[in-house]
């Protein structure tokens, strides 16, 4: 099982990840030798058998469906890295 | 006897008898970080800050009212977010993130008085056996080869927390364990590291990695401070909806040192090929260590341990695709600059790939890879279902009357900086063989040290507990630990 470098470039793309061109084939390589080691649960017969969705049996806890917290602006913006008059800050999204 | 060279029971003893007051216990600590930088453990303290809590600590210990662990100092893994304090994830994606909350373990730590003394190194994010991937430069283990000056790695991730154990930088440390990341350090820095059940610690406020997995615990001197700090640790959180709301025992009450009767089994799977002899030769002498204390030995078998590790690096990688899709250059931390022309798919490309580090990026894309359409169910919806007979394979174990399972901790004792080359990477995996098992199943697992090799560096056995008796699993790590006599330290040559 390998991948193709045009495999590599898209992975990259959906993990919002910038590639220098030159870096394609050594990343490739180092994914193809990884899927490769995955491979290998090819081979277990999983027939009838349930996926984990949870380690411990226990059902979620719910709490009650009212508001915890809030109005802590301030805290929340004052680790961004950028911030305006109250906002988060990105480039022009839409022209 | 340096103040800093105490455990957590000694020091409590003597805090609780003022025959010594924290500030001077953390004036003892502060001052032999200060002179081990060399082994690069600690990646953030600060005097003012550990020293205003020692004195909270006095207060409350002269009014008779205190914790066991309440005026011990101790470090905490650069994963835990401290208010004010800076968490990185050892990642340079974290730059300058100083968090506004505190995970609730730290809390639960410092509500009983512990000192917290600054933050420790490790692998970025948590991802890595050998504390190398990290944006602070490689921690050093404090043990040398005998007759050899090369530096060893103190394994990882939570090498900063065993390399600074082991060497008296602190009393205890905090760690977190997501295929080995507790139990493999410990056993390179002959310490002791508890992995608890999965449910058993709040995953609130630590940086997330892989949430089915992860898990918190202590890093100690021996079994008993394990045993005190973990209670000081655990317990139900209604911010984390996976941590159980069962009650938290006295784990040090269940330290008799008899475990006569008791059922201890040995995997016969763990004996992997290549396995080296003197790795094999302890584990050996572990079994026969259980049986002189009166256990009974019995051979099991846990016939899909082979695929641990290839389905825990589908889940796993899987699982931080997704929590690190968070890390976009707008909400915390670093933001890489851009040119005007660029737009915001620009800035999280470019962000993510000057903020993460190699491995971390390798393990997002093969997680995106697993995830992503058409391959989905060959890989992740398979390592989940291999998963559920990951833990089948323990629970008929444990059905059979098995009450813990013995096998080496790693496949090696630590090996040099530099040894696995990053163009390996499913090199450095192996180092996980014996310990994600343990994680996928989500049981408790703790790694105790037994001897030296014929290098002079330490080995450790680990002990597999069923889900919930991490009580009677430390029971078992106590009998272990007094029948090793192990007491060994290293030599102090990082001291400046």
């Amino acid at each position: 099982m390998s991948i193709s470098r045009n495999e590599a470039r898209q992975v990259a793309h959906l993990a919002r990840l910038e590639v220098d061109e030159s870096d394609i084939d050594s990343i490739t390589e180092e994914l193809s030798a990884i899927i490769g080691f995955m491979a290998q649960l090819a081979e277990v017969d999983i027939e009838g058998v349930e996926p984990m969705t949870s380690v411990t049996p226990m059902r979620l806890s719910k709490r009650a469906d009212v508001v915890a917290s809030g109005g802590i602006r301030d805290r929340i913006l004052a680790t961004a890295p950028a911030v305006e008059q109250g906002f988060f800050t990105v480039p022009k999204v839409v022209e | 006897m340096e103040l800093a060279d105490l455990t957590i029971a000694e020091a409590s003893r003597k805090l609780r008898t003022r025959n010594v007051t924290s500030v001077e216990l953390t004036s003892a600590c502060l001052e032999v970080i200060e002179r081990a930088s060399q082994l690069n453990a600690f990646c953030w303290q600060d005097a003012d800050y550990a020293l205003d809590q020692a004195r909270e600590a006095d207060r409350r210990l002269a009014k008779g009212d205190a914790s066991g662990m309440c005026g011990i100092p101790i470090g905490v893994k650069d994963l835990f977010c401290v208010r004010g304090v800076p968490t990185q994830a050892a990642s340079k994606i974290l730059d300058g993130f100083r968090p506004e909350y505190d995970s609730t373990v730290t809390r639960n730590l410092q509500d009983r008085g512990a000192v917290v003394l600054g933050k420790l190194n490790m692998d970025e994010f948590a991802m890595g056996s050998s504390t190398e991937h990290s944006v602070y430069g490689p921690t050093v283990n404090p043990w040398r080869a005998r007759n050899c000056d090369d530096q060893r790695t103190p394994g990882g991730s939570s090498g900063g927390s065993a390399a600074a154990v082991a060497s008296d930088l602190c009393l205890g440390a905090i760690g977190t364990d997501t295929g080995g990341s507790i139990r493999q350090p410990a056993a390179f820095t002959g310490t002791v590291g508890i992995k608890p059940t999965y449910g058993r610690c709040s995953r609130w406020g630590i940086v997330a990695f892989a949430s089915s997995l992860d898990q918190a615990g202590p890093m100690t001197k021996c079994v008993r401070d394990a045993a005190i700090m973990l209670r000081a640790m655990a317990g139900h959180d209604e911010r984390d909806s996976t941590s159980s709301n069962r009650p938290v025992p006295d784990f040090e009450g269940a330290l008799t040192g008899s475990v006569r009767g008791k059922v201890v089994a040995v995997p016969r799977e763990y004996r992997v090929e290549g396995m080296p002899s003197e790795i094999e030769a302890m584990w050996k002498s572990g079994v026969e260590m259980m049986q002189d204390a009166g256990a009974r030995i019995v051979d099991v078998s846990l016939p899909h341990t082979k695929y641990a590790l290839p389905a825990y690096y589908v889940i796993a990688p899987a699982e931080a695709s997704s929590n690190l899709a968070r890390y976009d250059g707008v909400r915390y931390g670093y933001r890489s600059r851009l040119d005007s022309e660029c737009g915001i798919t620009d800035l999280y490309k470019r962000t993510r790939a000057k903020g993460f580090g190699a491995e971390v990026k390798r393990r997002i894309m093969i997680g995106t890879y697993v995830l992503s359409q058409g391959f989905y169910e060959a890989y992740y919806r398979r390592a989940q279902r291999i998963r559920t007979l990951i833990r089948g394979d323990f629970e008929a174990a444990f059905d059979d009357g098995v009450d813990c399972l013995l096998t080496p901790a790693t496949p090696s004792a630590a090996f040099p900086l530099g040894a696995i080359s990053e163009s390996d990477p499913i090199k450095m995996y192996l180092n996980d063989v014996f310990t994600v098992t343990v994680n996928l199943a989500g049981l408790p697992g703790i790694s105790v040290p037994v001897r030296l090799d014929s290098n002079g560096l330490p080995l450790g056995l680990q002990l597999i507990g069923r889900p919930w008796e991490e009580a009677s699993l430390l029971n078992f790590a106590y009998v272990l630990e007094r029948q090793a006599e192990f007491n060994q330290k290293p030599r102090k040559w990082w001291l400046q």
